[in-house]
């Protein structure tokens, strides 16, 4: 592109959008993010774990509640119907199988003569229950409690954070005050606290997270918006009489977005990770919901005869909290102009 | 009502109340728009321009504070300050809330072009979707009638392929074509006041020329009064119909265009007039004017442009000047504030150029003085 001084009405020195290489918006992200090859690797882990979890949703989630009406019910619709049909039940002792046993190809203690089979390929608990599919059904909890918990912090944290940054003055201080207290109480105290006084299940697992976790979004929005409300923009749009609402929301948010967008797919491993441990605590999901966490709980005491039963969850925590991470890396990378060739 | 200015501001005063002290940036400045009419503000920077500009659309932030005056707006208060019981300053009842002024003025009456047009809109945005948020909030269209209203204002302010244009970035726009695009903002919600804060300072001379014939056209045809905020004086030459000039948060002199440039009467307006050069005028070098305007926390005793005044003596030290109303004709007013124009004596004292150097004694006065 020239940068030509001179123009004239009917010749711009610029030509049409189509020929300038635009520099904002998702397709911009998305394509700088494509050139990056660990973001990609990580897309790929999370689309993938996305699609088991949407997956285990519809079979356990959906079923299930349609299941409740003899309409679908009479049409076979039920929890798990799609595990039974091509697998087993995730969530009912079996019975008949025998437990610990190793995935296959491999031996254990327990059965040093006999190698697990294609029928439980990574084996199965201590119930007799298939590991596999429990791993499989574990991911809607897994990435459900990743995005909802992130999306709360996300959400309050935005709104708190730029209304503080926006009006400043008392405003500012009661709301960052407020904020700072709460990042001063130990996080997973807070939560066990929290999960103490509302109940112990998935649910105030998340919102709890979610809300130990508000400060570190308001903080880091806040820190944008007072560099962005001063901008000529927003003082454009509050002399063009727009109200404050909309100012925050519309003008001065999306402008001071970039760094939150990085710092909540990072945030989404992380509360993966805390929240597989506060179900390890016993803090999360209950039994017999398979969760990954619950699953490394089940597994510590049969660590010595059969360690596969460990090592899997712990494989699968690891790989969804890298993907998201390598996520965040490359939108980072990409939403950063710095960076940009 | 014809006899009515369209605003009319008096006695304005802005405060900023910071650590280090309190800064009068607009300390008591009045004057009047007619209809139609283009009004300069003419200044050094930190005279106070841009602050006065905002006061009047009570856009002022903390630590900032409008501490007096009125401005009238089409007979509404919009600035109304009146002293409280606890002799704290505090709005009159007379005068528009937060609220009627953002619904009532701020927009579809006042607008306000930005001095830079790389900042002043929003890169998140497509120039038409701001434009169409600016024309639904203070015209009462739907949005497909905003859009089009939007698409012809840019065709109005000589947008090429408007439609096409509508959908693009604000990155996708050039300086020029972006000023055009703020001058589209502003005149899409049809006011009757425009305040044009510096428009044309970040432009090159030519689109600056190209901006300024352009809004001649559009005052003429949308009858549109403007506030010209500017340092500029061969624009205000151009364009104003009338000029303010302010200094350190005064308004030392106001004049109809011809009679400030012909009929100088303020030394500061004289030696900001040497120091450019003139068409109408030629002379050998030109003459800066010394020094660097004083801090508006802590100004000058007497009159406030005494420290760098070729003209100074030691009345103006102690003497704080007042408006007097100097014009010739009756139809125009002239009104200037210098100790020269008021009988205490200002014949009889003596110059003061020595000492003002020892007062403020700042390198660049010391640099000046001994090139003199």
């Amino acid at each position: 592109m020239s940068n030509a001084t001179y123009e004239t009405d009917t010749d711009p020195d610029t030509d049409g959008p189509a020929a300038v290489e635009s520099r904002v918006g998702w397709r911009y992200t998305i394509s700088q993010v494509k050139r990056d090859p660990t973001a990609v690797a990580g897309l790929v882990i999370v689309a993938f774990m996305t699609t088991v979890a949407n997956i285990a949703f519809v079979d356990d989630v959906l079923f299930g509640f349609l299941g409740q009406y003899a309409f679908f019910a009479n049409r076979g619709i039920e929890q798990f119907v799609l595990a039974e049909t091509f697998w087993v039940n995730p969530e009912v002792d079996p019975g008949t199988n025998q437990i610990l046993r190793p995935p296959v190809f491999m031996t254990n203690e327990l059965y040093p003569e006999q190698p697990g089979t294609m029928a439980h390929p990574l084996g199965t608990d201590h119930r007799g229950r298939d590991v596999l599919v429990r791993l499989f059904y574990g991911t809607r909890i897994a990435i459900t409690v990743g995005i909802v918990s992130t999306g709360i912090a996300l959400v309050v944290g935005t709104v708190v954070g730029a209304v503080a940054g926006y009006y400043g003055g008392w405003v500012d201080d009661a709301l960052m005050r407020a904020s700072e207290t709460l990042y001063a109480i130990p996080f997973l105290v807070l939560v066990i606290a929290f999960m103490t006084a509302f109940g112990r299940d998935l649910t105030f697992a998340m919102v709890g997270v979610g809300i130990a976790t508000i400060p570190s979004f308001a903080r880091l929005i806040r820190s944008r918006v007072l560099s962005v409300r001063e901008e000529d923009y927003v003082e454009a749009a509050r002399s063009a009489g727009v109200r404050d609402r909309n100012v925050i929301f519309r003008h001065v948010v999306p402008n001071s977005f970039a760094p939150v967008l990085v710092q909540a797919t990072l945030q989404v491993g992380v509360n993966i990770l805390i929240i597989a441990g506060l179900s390890f605590l016993g803090y999360g999901a209950q039994p017999p919901t398979a969760s990954w966490g619950q699953m490394l709980n089940n597994s510590k005491e049969y660590m010595l005869p059969n360690p596969w039963f460990s090592i899997w969850p712990g494989i699968a925590i690891l790989v969804t909290v890298v993907g998201f991470n390598l996520i965040g890396d490359g939108l980072r990378d990409a939403l950063d102009p710095r960076i940009n060739n | 009502m014809t006899d009515e200015p369209l605003l009319k501001v008096e006695n304005l005063q802005t405060q900023f109340f910071t650590e280090e002290g309190t800064v009068r940036a607009v300390d008591g400045i009045s004057f009047e728009v007619n209809e139609g009419e283009i009004v300069g503000l003419v200044g050094e920077s930190g005279a106070g321009k841009s602050v006065a500009t905002s006061s009047i659309m009570r856009l002022v932030e903390t630590p900032g504070q409008i501490v007096g005056g009125t401005v009238t707006y089409k007979g509404t208060k919009i600035v109304d300050i009146e002293e409280g019981p606890d002799g704290q300053p505090r709005p009159s009842e007379e005068m528009l809330t937060d609220e009627e002024m953002r619904e009532q003025i701020r927009g579809n009456e006042i607008a306000i072009i930005f001095q830079d047009p790389m900042e002043a809109l929003n890169p998140v945005f497509k120039v038409g979707a701001q434009l169409r948020e600016f024309i639904e909030l203070n015209r009462d269209v739907g949005s497909a009638e905003a859009r089009e209203i939007a698409v012809d204002m840019l065709r109005e302010v000589g947008i090429p392929e408007p439609v096409k244009r509508y959908d693009s970035y604000p990155h996708q726009f050039s300086g020029g074509m972006r000023q055009r695009v703020l001058i589209a903002m502003a005149l899409a919600c049809e006011p009757s006041l425009i305040i044009a804060d510096e428009p044309t300072t970040a432009l090159d001379v030519t689109v600056e020329g190209q901006i300024i014939d352009l809004v001649h056209d559009l005052e003429a045809k949308y009858d549109t009064s403007f506030v010209w905020v500017t340092h500029d004086l061969g624009v205000v030459a151009e364009i104003c119909d009338r000029v303010n000039v302010m200094y350190l948060g005064e308004i030392i002199e106001s004049a109809d265009v011809d009679d400030l440039f012909h009929d100088t009467k303020h030394p500061y307006t004289e030696a900001l007039l040497q120091s450019i050069p003139r068409p109408d005028q030629t002379v050998e070098e030109l003459e800066p004017i010394v020094g660097v305007m004083p801090e508006a926390i802590n100004p000058p005793s007497g009159c406030r442009f005494h420290t760098r005044c070729p003209d100074a003596r030691t009345v103006c030290r102690e003497f704080h000047p007042t408006e007097q109303d100097v014009s010739e004709a009756v139809t125009a007013t002239h009104r200037v504030a210098c100790v020269k124009y008021e009988s205490i004596g200002y014949e009889d004292a003596r110059p003061l150029e020595t000492e003002a150097t020892d007062d403020f004694g700042s390198g660049l006065i010391d640099a000046s003085g001994e090139d003199a």
